[in-house]
């Protein structure tokens, strides 16, 4: 049944009955608390708990210190193919839109990897589109081989395999998995997913597991703001990362909060995150689930980004490209959104010196 | 002070810190020369043996002992090799195994880091195994060949003090190496209260380089470990439920007075 369980669970909760109800006292009870419930994280995603952003940025910042010190892990993401079989409303590489495709062959992914590698940074996200009979199996692990020779940890967010496909992909040296789940919604999962493998609801709920099954040591999960009530996505997120960490002790876990940004297709989001209920979750996050890594790409600017940095983050991606060829060609494939922090790595990495925090470049030792 | 004696080597200081954490590589050295620390560890998985600039290794001092740890393994055979790489890189022969299987507490795999203590001890690395504190694990990692024990006062990150103290005074009462208390230990006052039970060293790094002085943090430790070590050499008083008069009041009988 996995964490599809939980989603029956809370379907017919009454959100908006619960939070009409929360009090002021109720999110201090909650900031403060050691070992909180699903409730106190209700609490601390209520609309009430704007009224305590700053305690909540302040404990968010003080845990994160305590648990991870004053450091930011780095990571740079490469898109070797951008072809996609799926067709999802919002996203620029749905096969709809006429875009400039590009699949990348192992000799282009190693000139690529090359020039991220002169970063300095260690760890790697490698990004595919879902196209049946070009993005196999075997494509994946020739592509992670090649980045294996760069960097010291590699991680993928890719379309979801099945539990025996990861263990290969473990086997010759993946540590890292993301799997955004787009909207817990269920109905609104089937609207925005037109067709494709994709469509499947549960078989991209329970991707997460499979890949701590397999033994990927690193897994990023996230709901894609803007497709579905924002307060219930961001609870159930919550709930996926505390069912997994109790789950499946021998893997990490870490939460995203992308947002939709402008892609081809012109999608716009009807559950639109503002900046303010962006942090007052992402402390939520933090506060609810301590130990779990949060993750703040280049979809948000950078002053933003900046400011992040002191409410409990700790880990950035930088420098990014999200089109294919983006490090190397002078003529680049159609991204996947708009970047919105447009620094260089060095400019992102300098900033985080600026603002107190160790950039950590490497937290890996590949010993396979 | 007497000296800390691990496997023959002797150290000054009996407080040992950590390279993780900071803000700034550059405070790491003004931090041990505060704290007369002569032990940091790091962990081998962030040491960037290719860039210069970010190896933690090129920011400690030369005269300070380096205790590479095998965070990230998550059993035996993964730490053995982290080992190897560690002191094939240079890094020399001590080695701290932390092996943790369980990113939800972070509680230390005994039974794997006695394999593992055994595998590398035999190969000569001196081998400071991080535990929960348990009577057995300790006895059998002396077996294994540990030159010391580390046995956690409270989990990681807790800054919570010696919670598991019960525990870590059976493993300190029938000690054959010493013990280091690692793990927990937030406040100078409580490495003080560790040093005064008679454990060996006390390690300390996020209480350290999480401070907004690391540096002066760095030297309150040390005062801190310096002073409990002194309470326990000069032999503690003892406590009392019930007050004891200084002059005690029987005493006359067996003087001969009236």
């Amino acid at each position: 049944m996995g964490f599809y369980s939980v989603v029956k669970e809370w379907k017919d909760f009454d959100f908006e009955g619960y939070f009409s109800k929360v009090t002021d006292e109720d999110v201090v009870d909650s900031i403060y608390k050691e070992h909180l419930t699903e409730y106190d994280f209700l609490n601390l995603l209520s609309p009430i708990a704007k009224n305590h952003l700053e305690e909540m940025a302040r404990r968010a910042n003080e845990i994160k210190t305590q648990h991870f010190g004053n450091i930011i892990s780095l990571y740079m993401p490469i898109y070797i193919s951008n072809f996609c079989t799926n067709n999802c409303t919002y996203c620029g590489f749905s096969k709809k839109n006429h875009i400039v495709r590009k699949h990348q062959n192992l000799e282009q992914i190693e000139e690529e990897a090359k020039e991220i590698a002169k970063t300095g940074v260690e760890h790697i996200l490698m990004l595919t589109g879902e196209a049946h009979g070009l993005v196999t199996l075997d494509y994946l692990k020739d592509a992670v081989k090649v980045l294996k020779k760069y960097f010291n940890s590699v991680s993928i967010e890719v379309m979801p395999l099945e539990e025996w496909e990861y263990k290969e992909l473990v086997d010759i040296g993946l540590d890292g998995l993301t799997v955004y789940q787009e909207t817990y919604n269920e109905e609104r999962y089937d609207e925005v997913h037109l067709s494709g493998k994709k469509k499947d609801y549960h078989f991209r709920l329970d991707t997460p597991e499979r890949g701590a099954k397999a033994g990927i040591r690193t897994i990023g999960i996230g709901p894609l703001f803007g497709l579905s009530e924002i307060r219930k996505e961001a609870f159930m997120a919550g709930m996926h990362l505390k069912y997994l960490t109790d789950n499946y002790l021998n893997s990490s876990f870490s939460i995203s909060l992308p947002r939709i940004n402008p892609a081809e297709g012109g999608f716009q989001p009807d559950h639109p995150l503002d900046d303010i209920t962006f942090v007052q979750f992402m402390t939520a996050f933090r506060i609810f689930q301590i130990k779990a890594d949060i993750n703040i790409s280049t979809r948000e600017v950078a002053s933003f980004r900046d400011h992040l940095m002191h409410m409990g983050i700790t880990k950035m991606s930088v420098g990014s490209k999200t089109d294919v060829g983006g490090y190397t060609e002078n003529d680049p494939s159609t991204c996947q959104f708009e970047i919105s922090d447009n620094r260089s790595a060095e400019e992102t990495i300098q900033a985080i010196r600026d603002n107190g925090y160790q950039p950590i470049f490497k937290d890996w030792e590949q010993i396979k | 002070m007497d000296k800390l004696v691990l496997k023959g080597h002797e150290f000054e200081s009996r407080l040992l810190t950590g390279t993780g954490k900071f803000s700034d590589k550059n405070l790491i050295a003004p931090m041990l020369k505060a704290s007369g620390s002569n032990i940091i560890t790091m962990a081998l998985r962030r040491v960037n043996f290719s860039n210069p600039k970010e190896n933690v290794l090129n920011y400690i001092p030369k005269d300070v002992t380096l205790l590479p740890n095998t965070s990230g393994a998550r059993n035996a055979e993964e730490a053995i090799k982290i080992a190897r790489i560690a002191r094939e890189a240079g890094c020399g022969d001590f080695i701290k195994i932390e092996i943790i299987n369980d990113m939800k507490y972070l509680m230390p795999d005994n039974e794997e880091t006695i394999k593992a203590t055994k595998v590398l001890a035999d190969e000569g690395f001196i081998v400071l195994p991080y535990i929960v504190p348990d009577l057995i694990t300790a006895k059998k990692l002396e077996e294994a060949g540990a030159a010391a024990v580390m046995p956690l006062g409270s989990p990681i990150g807790s800054n919570k003090g010696l919670q598991t103290k019960a525990l870590i005074e059976m493993i300190n009462e029938n000690k054959k190496v010493p013990v280091i208390v690692d793990a927990g230990i937030g406040t100078p006052s409580q490495a003080a209260e560790a040093m005064e039970m008679g454990v060996d060293a006390v390690l300390v790094n996020t209480a350290i380089s999480t401070a907004e002085d690391p540096v002066k943090m760095g030297e309150a430790f040390a005062l801190g470990v310096k002073a409990g070590r002194m309470a326990y050499l000069s032999k503690l008083a003892k406590t009392s439920k019930y007050a004891n008069a200084s002059s005690p009041l029987t005493d006359f009988l067996f003087r001969g007075e009236k």
